[in-house]
C-alpha cells in the first residue's frame, strides 16, 4: 500500500503533446476514479503510472519512490484491463500464479494467495478452466484476481467494466468498490461512465484533453462543477446554461457575482411549481415530454433563448406539447460561470 | 443453426457423390498399391509381366534385405541408413526452419530496433529467391566451407525459410497488445514472455509448418543431388534414382519397390500424428 504521485506529468508523441501538465495526490488506500471524455488522455495517463508508457516530463512517486523510469514489474502495480488480457492458454489458476512465480514466490504462498483470491472473487470453481471456457463476467474476476494476488502498492483499472451488459457492470461495480474497501489498496480507475465514477470515487479528477479540470470528492464536484466543461459533463441530463442577462428582472440575483456572464441551472433544480422562499421564474413552452419510467424529462424552450433547455421533474405531468411553462429555481441552484475563462465565478 | 444443405443432398445425390469420391481415391491408391505389391514379390515374378494384382510371398525378405544388407547398385548402402540419412536432415530443416523463423518473427514484431524495417524487408526479398537461383554460389560456400558430404551441407542452406518467418509475423501481429502488456506488468521479460506465452499460444502454427517443412526436407531432390557424393550421405529420394538403371536386368526393382514404400512411410506418419496435435490446438487455443 502506498501514496500515488503525479506532479506535472506532461506526455508527448512526437510533436504533439497529449497531457498537458497533470497533477494529482493520491493518498493511500484512496480510491480515485479518472473521468473524461474519449481521447482526453485517460488511458495515456493510468499507462504512465503503471510503466507502459515512458513519462515525457514531470515526476511520479509511487510511495516515496520515483518511479519515472522503472520496469512495470518494478512499479508493484497491478492493472486489470479493459479486454481482461488474460492468458488464453493457462488455466484460470496460472493465470493468477504467473505474475507470482516469476517473482520467485514460493509454491505453497503462491497456492494459498490465489485460494483467497479465488474465494474473495467466487472463482473458486472455476480455477482449472481456460479463459475461453468462462463467461465475461466470469472473465473480469479472473482478471481482477490476477491484479489482486500480487497484493500490490496501488491497483490500475483501465475501463474494466465496458465489455460487461449493463446489469452486470452495476453488480461488478458494487463488487469492486466492496472489494477495494477491503483490502484496503489504492486505486486509480479509469472510465468514462459518470455513474461509474460517481458511484466508485472517493474522489474524482475530471480530464478534459489533456488537461485536470476539477479534481474532488463526487459531491464536490456534482454540486460545485469548478468550470463549464464539467458542468457540463457529470450530471444527466448535462445541465443548462443560461445567460445572465437574461435573467434579470425574474427573481434575485444576488448569489451571482458581478463577473459571471452564465449560469448553470441542473434539470433537477427547475421545478414546475413554485417553491416556497425566493426564486426565479423563467418563461417557457414545452417542445416536448419524454417520460422515462419514474420521472420524465421536459425539453422546453426558454422565451427568447435559442438553444433548448432540459427539466426533470418526478411523476408525469399532464401536459401537452406546446404547453405555457412557468419554471422556478432557486437562487442557491445557479452555478455561476465566466465564458471567457470556462472558470467558476 | 440447421445443418447446411449442400447441392444434391437427396439419396441418390449422396450416392453419386460418393461414388465420385470412392473412384477418385481409387484412381490415386492405384499406383500406390501397386508399388506395394511389387514390393512383395521377386525380382523374376516383376519382370515377367502381367503382375499380380495381390500381394506376393516374399515381402518379408525383400523388406529384410533392403533394411538389413545394401544395396549394390548404391554401393551397398542400406534403406536403413537411407531412412536415417532423410529423416535426420528432414527433421533438422523442419526444427532449423520453425526456430530461426519464429525467432525471426519474435524480433520484427515485438522489438524496436534501428533498421528493423531493413530487415524485414530483406527477409522479404529472399522470397523471390528460390534455392535454384541461389544454387550455384551455395554450392560454391559448401565446397570452400568443406561440407560436400556432411548434414550441415545438406541442411544449411535450406534452413532459413522467409515464408514461415512472415507467417510467424502475421501470427503475432493478431495478439492483442494487452496481453504483452500484462505480461510486463506480471513481471515476464522477454524470453519468459516467448517461452511462457508466445510459443505456447504458437503451438498449432507450430505444428502445421512442422508438417509441411518436415515433408519439404524429405523430398529435398536438387540440393542434396548436388551437395553429396558418397553413396552413405544419401536421401532416399537421391538414392532411389540411383537405384534406377537404364537397363531394366540391372535394376533391383523389387528393392526399389521396397525403397518406395519405405519412403513414403515416414511422412504420412508424420501428418498422421501431427494432426491430431493440431486440431487439439484449433480446439484449445483461442486468444
Ligand atoms: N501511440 C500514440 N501515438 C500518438 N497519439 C496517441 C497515441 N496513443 C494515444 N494518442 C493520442 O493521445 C490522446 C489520448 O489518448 P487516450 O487513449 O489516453 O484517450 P482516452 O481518454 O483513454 O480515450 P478513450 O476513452 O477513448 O479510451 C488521443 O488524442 C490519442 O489520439
Ligand atoms: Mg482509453
Amino acid at each position: 500500500m502506498a501514496t500515488v504521485t503525479l506532479q506535472d506529468i506532461r506526455k508527448s508523441y512526437g510533436p504533439t503533446e497529449v497531457i498537458h501538465g497533470v497533477s494529482i495526490d493520491i493518498a493511500d488506500g484512496e480510491f480515485v476514479v479518472l473521468v473524461g471524455p474519449s481521447g482526453c488522455g485517460k488511458s495515456t495517463l493510468l499507462r504512465m503510472v503503471a510503466g507502459l508508457e515512458s513519462v515525457t516530463s514531470g515526476t511520479l512517486r509511487i510511495g516515496e519512490r520515483v518511479v519515472n523510469d522503472l520496469e512495470p514489474a518494478e512499479r508493484d502495480i497491478a492493472m486489470v484491463f479493459q479486454n481482461y488480457a488474460l492468458y488464453p492458454h493457462m488455466s484460470v489458476r496460472n493465470n493468477l500464479a504467473y505474475g507470482l512465480k516469476n517473482r520467485g514466490f514460493a509454491r505453497a504462498e503462491i497456492d494459498r494467495r490465489v485460494a483467497e483470491a479465488a474465494a474473495m472473487l467466487e472463482i473458486a470453481p472455476y480455477l482449472d478452466r481456460k479463459p475461453g471456457q468462462l463467461s465475461g463476467g466470469q472473465r473480469q474476476r479472473v482478471a481482477m484476481g490476477r491484479a489482486l494476488v500480487r497484493e500490490p502498492a496501488a491497483f490500475l483499472f483501465d475501463e474494466p467494466l465496458s465489455n460487461l451488459d449493463a446489469k452486470l457492470r452495476i453488480q461488478m461495480r458494487v463488487e469492486i468498490r466492496r472489494l477495494q474497501r477491503r483490502v484496503g489498496t489504492t486505486s486509480l480507475y479509469v472510465t468514462h461512465d459518470q455513474i461509474e465514477a460517481l458511484t466508485l470515487a472517493d474522489r474524482l479528477v475530471v480530464l478534459n484533453g489533456g488537461v485536470v479540470e476539477q479534481i474532488g470528492t463526487p459531491e464536490e464536484v456534482f454540486d460545485r462543477p469548478a468550470t463549464i466543461f464539467v458542468a457540463g459533463f457529470i450530471g444527466t441530463p448535462p445541465m443548462n446554461m443560461v445567460p445572465v442577462d437574461w435573467l434579470r428582472g425574474k427573481g434575485e440575483l444576488d448569489a451571482v457575482p458581478a463577473a459571471a456572464d452564465v449560469v448553470g441551472i441542473r434539470p433537477d433544480d427547475l421545478d414546475l411549481e413554485a417553491p416556497p422562499g425566493s426564486h426565479l421564474t423563467l418563461p417557457a413552452t414545452l417542445e416536448l415530454l419524454e417520460p422515462a419510467g419514474a420521472e420524465s424529462h421536459l425539453y422546453v424552450r426558454l422565451d427568447g433563448l435559442d438553444q433548448p433547455a432540459t427539466v426533470r421533474t418526478q411523476g408525469r405531468p399532464a401536459l401537452a406539447d406546446g404547453a405555457r411553462l412557468a419554471l422556478h429555481v432557486r437562487p442557491e441552484a445557479l452555478h455561476p460561470f465566466v465564458k471567457a475563462t470556462g472558470r467558476r465565478a | 443453426m440447421a445443418e447446411p444443405t449442400m447441392v444434391g443432398a437427396g439419396r441418390s445425390g449422396q450416392a453419386a457423390a460418393h461414388l465420385i469420391l470412392v473412384l477418385g481415391a481409387v484412381v490415386i491408391a492405384f499406383p500406390i498399391w501397386y508399388v506395394f505389391v511389387a514390393s512383395t514379390h521377386s525380382l523374376q515374378t516383376i519382370l515377367r509381366p502381367p503382375l499380380p494384382m495381390l500381394p506376393g510371398s516374399e515381402g518379408i525378405a525383400n523388406y529384410s534385405e533392403a533394411l538389413g544388407g545394401g544395396i549394390n547398385r548404391i554401393g551397398g548402402v542400406s534403406v536403413g541408413r537411407l531412412l536415417w540419412n532423410t529423416a535426420f536432415v528432414a527433421t533438422a530443416i523442419a526444427v532449423g526452419k520453425i526456430l530461426i523463423s519464429i525467432t525471426s518473427a519474435y524480433a520484427i514484431v515485438f522489438f524496436r530496433f534501428p533498421l528493423r524495417m531493413v530487415f524485414f524487408w530483406l527477409i522479404f526479398i529472399t522470397l523471390m529467391l528460390p534455392v535454384e537461383v541461389r544454387i550455384l554460389p551455395t554450392y560454391k560456400v559448401m565446397v570452400d566451407l568443406g561440407l560436400i558430404d556432411t548434414y550441415a551441407g545438406l541442411i544449411l542452406p535450406l534452413i532459413a525459410s522467409a515464408t514461415a518467418t512472415l507467417l510467424f509475423r502475421q501470427f503475432f501481429m493478431t495478439i492483442p497488445n494487452e496481453l504483452l502488456e500484462a505480461a510486463r506488468v506480471d513481471g515476464a521479460g522477454p524470453w519468459r514472455f516467448f517461452k511462457d506465452i508466445l510459443l505456447p499460444l504458437s503451438a498449432t502454427n507450430i505444428a502445421a509448418l512442422f508438417v509441411i517443412l518436415f515433408i519439404y526436407g524429405w523430398t529435398q531432390y536438387l540440393w542434396p543431388l548436388l551437395v553429396t557424393n558418397s553413396n552413405s550421405m544419401n536421401t532416399i529420394v537421391i538414392a532411389l534414382r540411383k537405384m534406377i538403371s537404364f537397363a531394366d536386368a540391372d535394376t533391383p526393382w523389387h528393392l526399389v519397390m521396397v525403397t518406395c514404400v519405405l519412403a513414403i512411410l515416414p511422412p504420412i506418419l508424420v501428418v498422421v500424428l501431427m494432426q491430431r496435435w493440431f486440431v487439439k490446438g484449433l480446439v484449445e487455443t483461442e486468444k
